[in-house]
């Protein structure tokens, strides 16, 4: 129960400070904010349950005025701007992203965490996200999925890093993979 | 830790944290249910006048946070003015900052543990289900102290790898900064153990 606890809030803590750091500049020129990525590795490590807890305890602590997010944003005003949509749908992205790590057992890792990470943090964000921006510009889905689409190849790079991270990161912390309780059995 | 709760004491810091958030509530209720531009234009007024009242410091900070909407101001404003239809673009415009800027009055003007006792208090219902409200308040305590703590330590890694090599670090270095939180969390798992877990938390 501590341990759980403890990576709930550490998982919570390196969301923001992944979205303090300056923004990390990929080989080809696109700079990326890396507080995505840690949505993705809150799934891909933690599992569904505790990830999804974890990115729900940042969301909380940002609306309750802590400017946690990247470029130091935070307070109530982001939950009711454009971009609300995909900020809520976090914590069900961690989920489904961890979830499908869980259950899917075979195969590298690597590819496992990165497919889950299109899945979770892809696919369910952007669906949500659309909905949303929808809603608050006033637009169609399809105007709406219209103005979000340019962001969607660095999202589908981000979700390979984090797939990538997630097996570098079991093989070299083993018992800390909540996603994967197979793993403590070499503990 | 610095939170957004503005230090310029305003009459507003003193009101309930519960009875702001249900005006905000209602208030973004309303301005997504009224689609007149002249309504919308008053609304923006008595905003304003709201971020006015305190003086300029705190208006001119405010303003500053409402920044992060160009991007969306900018999208909205060129779609409407290719159909043709800026009227109504400008509605959509000024409810969506009337929104993000009541909402972050309501931030500016609320201290961070008045807004953690609202936290308790919508979370006590959640006791019925076994989540002991001590345990998320434990939680929000661990996250706001170990931020800055992580952030120090990615800082003293980015350094270490700026004494070693001269090309950047790129997302490699995420690698070493995600082990740091694990090994942080399983200190501090450590710690919370010893010092008697989260039953003793329970019993107190």
């Amino acid at each position: 129960m501590e341990k759980n606890i403890a990576y709930i809030a550490l998982f919570a803590a390196l969301i923001a400070a992944l979205g303090l750091v300056p923004k990390i500049t990929l080989a080809f020129g696109v700079p990326i904010t890396a507080q995505s990525l840690g949505i993705m590795l809150c799934g891909t490590i933690l599992g569904a349950k505790r990830g999804g807890l974890a990115v729900l305890l940042f969301l909380l602590l940002v609306a309750i005025g802590l400017p946690l997010l990247s470029g130091g944003s935070g307070g109530l005003g982001v939950f009711v701007s454009a971009s609300a949509g995909f900020l809520l749908a976090w914590p069900l992205a961690a989920f489904v992203t961890g979830l499908i790590v869980e259950k899917w057992r075979s195969g590298s890792l690597a590819i496992v965490a990165a497919i889950a990470s299109v899945v979770g943090c892809v696919i369910v964000m952007y669906i949500f996200g659309i909905i949303g921006m929808a809603i608050v510009l006033d637009k169609t889905l399809l105007q709406a999925a219209g103005f979000v689409t340019a962001f969607i190849p660095g999202d589908i790079i981000k979700a390979v890093i984090a797939g990538l991270l997630t097996s570098a990161i079991a093989k070299a912390r083993p018992a800390s993979m909540l996603s994967r309780p197979a793993h403590n059995n070499t503990v | 830790m610095i939170s957004l709760t503005s230090p310029i004491e305003t009459r507003a810091h003193s009101w309930s944290a519960g009875f702001k958030l249900a005006a905000l509530c209602l208030s973004t209720l309303v301005l997504f249910s009224i689609h007149s531009l002249i309504i919308q234009i008053t609304f923006l007024t008595v905003v304003i006048t709201l971020y006015a009242l305190p003086g300029l410091v705190f208006m001119r900070y405010g303003l500053s946070k409402l920044s992060i909407l160009w991007p969306f101001i900018v999208v909205v404003f060129a779609w409407h003015l290719w159909i043709s239809e800026l009227l109504q673009g400008c509605t959509i415009i000024m409810r969506m900052i009337c929104a993000v800027a009541l909402a972050n009055l309501v931030t500016m003007t609320t201290r961070l543990s008045d807004m953690i006792d609202v936290v308790r208090f919508l979370t006590q219902p959640l006791q019925r289900f076994g989540l002991n409200p001590r345990i998320l308040e434990l939680a929000i305590a661990l996250v706001i102290r170990m931020t800055p703590v992580l952030l120090d330590k990615g800082q003293c890694l980015a350094m270490a790898w700026r004494a070693r090599s001269t090309r950047r670090s790129g997302w490699k270095i995420i690698l070493p900064f995600t082990l740091i939180a694990l090994d942080d969390a399983d200190h501090v798992a450590e710690a919370l153990r010893a010092r008697g877990g989260l039953t003793n938390l329970e019993k107190n």
